[in-house]
């Protein structure tokens, strides 16, 4: 990573009347154009001239080139972010997203004539019910939070086919949960009611059966939870849940340490969600797009949002299939409705499918065990040092509680600081809300051995520091760019485009 | 009389009317404070149910009526300034209600048993 320069933002470099580029007059006048037919409403044309940085082109490169070695990515360095699942993209996922049959195919291309990206829609939705335990999937959902809305959704259509839609509203979620769960539930017009965790992170069954009655539209469930620690009660409370009329709704965020091991439909979840850009490799956030694939159990496929891709072995009249009618896209009246107007990130279908077709089942189930196996490598090697608030056997993560030592007032938010010196990402803190100094660490299956170790070696150093040079971790980082952003006056005041910039 | 309750908010009485607040520890804990969610004027709240909500950098939390009754005053001047609560917790409260029954005060800590609560 570039520590020193800081560029300007290149509106700052702009210069009135500078151009890298001169197009050619257009030959065309405005009289020869159709739009004059139906002219664009006074109230919708542009009162100002468009505000574009004017850069000459050396001074675009080098800008957007410096500004790439700024950022930090998996391709850069280790990325331990909690419940994040931050592992390696393969290149050969790029390889193959970008093949120029997949990526010049438009989202409008007839069904005959895109039989091949059909065929990789079906066969990547089918792997994942191999994986999940589930009957069939929809890759429409953009992102996770949307595979959450969708997922919900699916539970609300299939409780108002029931009769019941009015009654059933209540959507239990754990209080160790990620904050998208009661935000999909509040979007989806649901009530969230919480369900207190047991002091060692797992979910009071206690507590959660005075909250089951036949208003209990479902339960959302991450497992492992946030904490790394696998919900042994799992087929109880199900039990409980599905007695009282409601269904299970498994967030996949954490799905990474279970693949191959066990499947959230043996578990007793009627309805799930998985991250492909996490547990199945493909980019995060801006290097994104997202995608969150819905998967159901039997009797639920029907309400799966629309458009769907079937495979068929006779064509609606009656004839066999070939090779330009084998898949169709299909748009059923008893579904949910639609989340997207295509069939989703289709590219990101195209990594995920791609990793998993490279792994291969045998690879798949190594994956989740190295994960669980690096993440403990961690845990225990750092557990002198660093408060471990839950003994036992976690997953593919953990959370630690701040330092041991709390004495010198050297915080988790000091130490995620000083971690950047060392050039590493920061670990996930202050979450989960059930510890004061949330530290939460997930190397994933893709680090090797010489990696986790120069990690723990820094955790042992800050540990350390901590104790002989306090002032030096308080006021971390000092090897980056720039240093403490004031967040609380980001929050209150933002700043957001080059225009709120003060002159 | 400062009395707290286990979600750390605070409520000073005076007389019939009490002053709920969070708790300096809470405060701490949250770290600054960017925007705190606070009831009308007139709502009646129930206690233990929650009638507002406080957004810091690190976490958004509810905020849990340690009594019933009817909001009184609302503090204004948290919208323009949330950071208030970190200057001083105990002087910026948020709201004031009336204490519809005295007997909900019986379940409260007094500041030595809170300062012990927050210790263990």
């Amino acid at each position: 990573m570039n520590r020193k320069v800081y560029g300007k933002l290149i509106f700052e470099l702009s210069r009135e009347g500078r151009r890298g580029y001169a197009t050619p007059k257009s030959g065309i006048s405005p009289e020869d154009v159709s739009i004059k037919q139906t002219p664009i409403p006074s109230s919708m044309t542009r009162k100002s001239s468009l505000s574009l940085p004017e850069v000459d082109e050396p001074t675009v490169v080098r800008h957007y080139n410096n500004m790439s070695t700024n950022n930090f990515g998996v391709d850069t360095g280790f990325y331990p972010l909690g419940s994040c699942t931050m592992k390696y993209n393969p290149k050969i996922n790029e390889e193959m997203a970008s093949h120029r049959l997949f990526a010049g195919l438009h989202p409008s291309t007839p069904a005959f004539a895109a039989q091949g990206a059909l065929e990789l829609y079906w066969t990547l939705q089918k792997a994942l019910c191999e994986i999940g335990g589930m009957e069939e999937f929809t890759l429409n959902p953009f992102a996770g939070a949307q595979g959450e809305l969708t997922g919900l959704m699916v539970i609300r259509t299939y409780h108002a086919s029931r009769g019941e839609g009015e009654k059933r509203r209540k959507v239990i979620i754990p209080d160790s949960a990620h904050g998208t769960n009661p935000a999909s539930a509040a979007v989806c017009g649901l009530e969230v009611v919480e369900v207190k965790s047991r002091p060692d992170g797992t979910v009071d069954v206690a507590d959660l059966k005075p909250l089951l009655d036949d208003t209990v539209a479902a339960m959302m469930l991450t497992n492992p939870n946030t904490l790394g620690i696998f919900e042994k009660e799992i087929p109880a409370i199900s039990a409980l849940v599905h007695e009282a009329g409601g269904l299970m709704y498994y967030d996949g965020a954490n799905l990474n340490p279970l693949l191959g091991v066990a499947r959230p439909g043996d578990m007793g979840f009627d309805v799930m969600h998985v991250n492909l850009h996490k547990t199945f490799s493909t980019p995060h956030g801006g290097g994104g797009p997202g995608s969150g694939p819905v998967g159901v159990r039997k009797g639920l496929e029907k309400f799966l949002p629309n458009p769907k891709v079937v495979r068929r072995t006779v064509t609606p009249d009656g004839f066999p299939v070939n090779e330009t009618n084998r898949y169709a896209v299909e748009y059923s009246p008893v579904a949910l409705g639609s989340v997207s107007a295509t069939l989703g990130n289709f590219a990101v279908q195209a990594r995920a499918l791609a990793y998993i077709l490279t792994l291969g089942s045998d690879g798949l189930m190594e994956a989740g065990k190295l994960a669980t196996l690096n993440a403990t490598y961690i845990k225990e090697s750092l557990k002198d040092l660093y408060l471990l608030p839950i003994e036992g056997l976690s997953k593919h993560e953990f959370v630690f509680d701040g330092l041991r030592d709390k004495s010198t007032g050297v915080t988790t938010l000091n130490i995620a600081k000083r971690l950047l010196d060392h050039g590493y990402h920061a670990p996930t803190i202050y979450f989960p809300l059930l510890f004061h100094e949330s530290l939460m660490i997930e190397p994933t299956e893709t680090e090797s051995r010489e990696t986790l170790d120069e990690f723990i070696a820094a955790m042992r150093e800050i540990a350390r520091e901590a104790i002989e040079d306090p002032e030096t971790v308080k006021t971390a980082p000092h090897l980056t760019p720039v240093t403490r952003p004031d967040d609380t006056t980001a929050a209150l005041n933002p700043v957001l485009t080059f225009d709120n910039l003060e002159p | 009389m400062i009395l707290y309750s286990k979600t750390h908010e605070y409520i000073r009485v005076e007389g019939e009317k009490g002053y709920i607040g969070i708790s300096d520890y809470a405060q701490k804990q949250l770290g600054n404070v960017v925007y705190v969610d606070m009831p009308d004027l007139g709502d009646e709240l129930e206690k233990g149910e929650d009638f507002g909500a406080i957004e810091s950098v690190k976490a958004a939390s509810d905020l849990i009526s340690p009594v019933s009754g009817e909001v009184v005053e609302v503090n204004d001047a948290l919208s323009e300034n949330p950071r208030l609560i970190n200057a001083d917790a105990m002087a910026n409260w948020i709201i004031a209600v009336t204490i519809n029954d005295p007997s909900e005060l019986e379940d409260l800590m007094d500041q030595a048993a809170y300062d012990a609560f927050i210790a263990g």
